[in-house]
């Protein structure tokens, strides 16, 4: 989504504002700040440590200790690939491989064209249906290499 | 209230709704209508039934009758004969080794074994209909514990049951309950962790699907029972269906009176907060959860102090996971003896393990304290897929141990596992057959807790570290006998000086893995094979001249052209080239390529 400057202060703005005088409320702000923009956007986070009185250094500290916050534009279309120990002897490695080869993805990255981001993740908690991706909300279960460039074809 | 003849489950789970669950359910919905059923019949969305590898799962009360993989297509004969004329429909039952259909659940031997106490309303009730859970005897436990008894007595009753912590410390809950009750203060927090990060598991997230009021229930009777008035639930970010229900059932239980202000007229307050984790493996130590609900980097910290002296800012907390919460309220309303009858001496109850990898069933089962690793995997699940050979089983997740056949007899218990390398953990179960290599398994287990180590104490950090770089080099062909002698050392320093329970159990995986298969090891590094022909770099692939019937297969699909020849003079491949990617071992309709 694109906004604004002074959209985009209003919005972090109205996200900040249940947590001002309370504490705890970091971790949620960066994850609503992901919800709206899709990543965690650095002028958006001068504004939370402004009006919070949080040091950058120590939000920076936060946003990378944690695997769900992402400090960079990510694509349309988020593919996570389990390589959780069920997955993995199933033959989850190929899986991410034929990924990576059909989209030119490298792993934790983006694609130029901002189609695709590939994420591996530890476990997506499907394990009857190993090896399993997920693209953005859609689940795909009993993968095969050759089965993944049909899947990926329907995510422009 | 409406009265129906019928009742048609469908499992709206996260496996079966991957399996297209949902379009199940609304054609289900659409096909009565049409056959002016709906009045008659009532479609329930439930929870995990737990035999996740047949889903979609539907069950027809009142016989009970049990179909499974169930798709769009097939509802209408469904509705048709089952609902419509009452002739079950054989060919979507469940069908056991002999072929033949088994009408009821109960009989499938992947239930038989079982017994549901945390796990028994999901795939029942609608887990977003508080009612249902009610109907259940659901805040009973709560009533009980507010109307007839002090909390001293509270906690007296869980300690009679012996219930241990089921999230994998096996600490006995009613003496932890005692420690931040004797806690002074006025302020005091119940926390739930819900952040299941063991990759393998999913019964925590089941139980938040299929049943979040027995989760509400149980934090509300510790509340009582240690003082608190306040609880958070810190569930994973990865489980958006857990945290919406969980949303929606303290909405309810709150416009109930079961939550909140003065509960159940009793003069007990107690307010529930959803935190949702950010992926951070560590953030399942209590510490490190309790630093990331402040906001700060989810980072352990030495005890003591321990969370029951000063926890959440810094108040007497108490943190228990998602399945021992929810076998509370059931302690509570049939008493302590009566869970202290099931399991063994020292570990009482059942144990939910999610059963996965190389087995044929695989899916939630919950099972009594006690029961051997043989009954669970060939008992319940069905034995191995494809009826290979039985190599291992992993248990307790990345902190876990792996065992072998020999240890297939021996019962399942808190301390039984311990001096096998192995612990309880979580409650993952994947099981391994003959083509997988156990020092890639112990690659793979390290790769990921040196990924997740936080960072701060040394030994976990470097040792990690130094660990999976070791390991890497053996599974790459170029290891030494001595880096066995070194991995050992650096196993037992990491295990022995590391902060918390992340680093002190992370070289389990490949402790055990030395202990039981050192042969595998020997042969990587002595012989630069790879007997499970697991491990891509010492992997050749070469052509059976007497299987081959010269089909060509191969030499079309390689993808990197290095299978020269032709359907006369037969085919060879050139081993400088081959870059093993086994595409002509699986194209091959003669298994005529020898892998080794």
């Amino acid at each position: 989504m694109s906004l604004s400057a002074g959209e985009m202060r209003q919005k972090v703005l109205e996200i900040i504002a249940p947590w001002k005088g309370r504490r705890g409320g970091l971790i949620p702000i960066l994850q609503a700040l992901q919800g709206l923009m899709g990543y965690v956007a650095e002028p958006a986070v001068k504004i939370v440590s402004e009006e919070l009185k949080i040091p950058m250094s120590e939000i920076y500290g936060v946003a990378t200790f944690y695997a769900q916050f992402h400090l960079t534009p990510r694509g349309r279309h988020i593919i996570r690939v389990c390589r959780g120990t069920a997955c993995h002897v199933r033959g989850s490695l190929k899986i991410l491989e034929a990924v990576k080869e059909q989209t030119g993805c490298p792993e934790n990255g983006t694609t130029e064209d901002l189609r695709f981001s590939l994420e591996p993740v530890a476990c997506l908690g499907a394990c009857g249906l190993a090896p399993v991706m997920l693209v953005d909300s859609q689940t795909f279960g009993r993968l095969t290499p050759e089965g993944v460039s049909g899947i990926l074809a329907q995510f422009v | 209230m409406p009265i129906y003849r019928a009742h048609v489950l469908v499992c709206n789970g996260t496996g079966c709704s991957s399996n297209h669950a949902g379009a199940v359910t609304a054609k289900l919905k659409t096909e009565l209508e049409r056959q002016h059923l709906s009045n008659e019949v009532l479609v329930v969305p439930t929870g995990c039934h737990g035999m996740c590898e047949m889903g979609p799962v539907v069950v027809v009360y009142p016989e009970g009758t049990f179909y499974c993989q169930v798709k769009e297509d097939d509802v209408p004969k469904l509705v048709e004969e089952h609902l419509l004329k009452g002739r079950p429909v054989d060919a979507l039952m469940y069908k056991g080794k002999e072929t033949t259909a088994v009408p009821n659940y109960k009989d499938i031997p992947f239930y038989g074994k079982q017994n549901r106490i945390a796990l028994q309303n999901c795939g029942y009730i609608n887990p977003e209909n508080i009612e249902e859970y009610i109907a259940r005897d659901g805040y009973v436990g709560l009533a009980k514990a507010l109307g007839e008894m002090s909390p001293q007595q509270v906690i007296d009753e869980v300690k009679k049951s012996g219930l241990r912590g089921r999230g994998g410390g096996g600490f006995p809950t009613g003496t932890k309950w005692s420690f931040c009750a004797a806690s002074p203060g006025p302020k005091k927090y119940v926390i739930c962790n819900a952040d299941e990060g063991d990759p393998g598991a999913f019964m925590d997230r089941s139980i938040l699907e299929g049943d979040p009021h027995a989760v509400l229930e149980g934090m509300a009777i510790g509340a009582y029972a240690m003082g608190a008035d306040e609880g958070y639930i810190y569930c994973r970010a990865e489980y958006p269906l857990a945290i919406v229900r969980l949303h929606q059932a303290i909405n309810k239980a709150e416009e109930y009176g079961l939550l909140g202000q003065n509960i159940l007229n009793s003069g007990f307050n107690f307010t529930l907060h959803i935190k949702e984790g950010a992926g951070a493996f560590v953030c399942g130590e209590e510490t490190a959860l309790m630093a990331s609900i402040e906001g700060q980097r989810g980072m352990p910290r030495p005890r003591p102090p321990f969370p029951a002296v000063s926890g959440l800012w810094a108040k007497p907390s108490n943190i228990n996971n998602v399945e021992t919460w929810a076998n509370v309220p059931q302690i509570l309303s049939k008493g302590g003896d009566w869970y202290a009858s099931l399991g063994t001496e020292k570990s009482k109850g059942t144990k939910v393990f999610a059963l996965t990898g190389k087995v044929k069933h695989t899916g939630l089962v919950e099972v009594p304290m006690g029961i051997k690793l043989r009954e669970i995997i060939f008992d319940i699940g069905g034995g191995i897929l494809n009826d290979r050979e039985f190599k291992a089983v992993q248990i307790g997740g990345p902190s876990g141990g792996c065992l072998t056949k020999d240890q297939l007899d021996t019962p399942i218990t808190y301390e039984s596992l311990p001096p096998l390398g192995a612990i309880m953990g979580s409650g993952g179960l994947v099981v391994m057959d003959e083509d997988n290599c156990m020092v890639d398994i112990a690659r793979f287990f390290l790769e990921f807790t040196q990924r997740e180590s936080c960072g701060k104490c040394t030994p976990c950090r470097e040792g990690t570290k130094q660990m999976l770089l070791l390991l890497e080099k053996i599974c790459s062909g170029k290891g030494e006998m001595k880096d066995i002698d070194l991995l050992e050392e650096l196993g037992n320093m990491v295990k022995n000086m590391s902060l918390c329970g992340l680093g002190q159990t992370a070289p389990n995986p490949v402790l055990t893995t030395l202990r039981y298969f050192r042969h595998e090891y020997e042969a990587h590094i002595k012989e630069h094979r790879c007997p499970a022909g697991a491990c891509q770099a010492l992997l050749s692939y070469t052509i059976v001249q007497t299987a081959c019937k010269k089909c060509g297969l191969c030499a079309k699909n390689c993808p990197v052209q290095c299978i020269p020849g032709g359907r006369t003079e037969g085919y060879t491949i050139d081993a400088e080239k081959c870059i093993k990617c086994g595409t002509c071992f699986t194209k091959c309709p003669f298994n005529a390529i020898s892998k080794g």
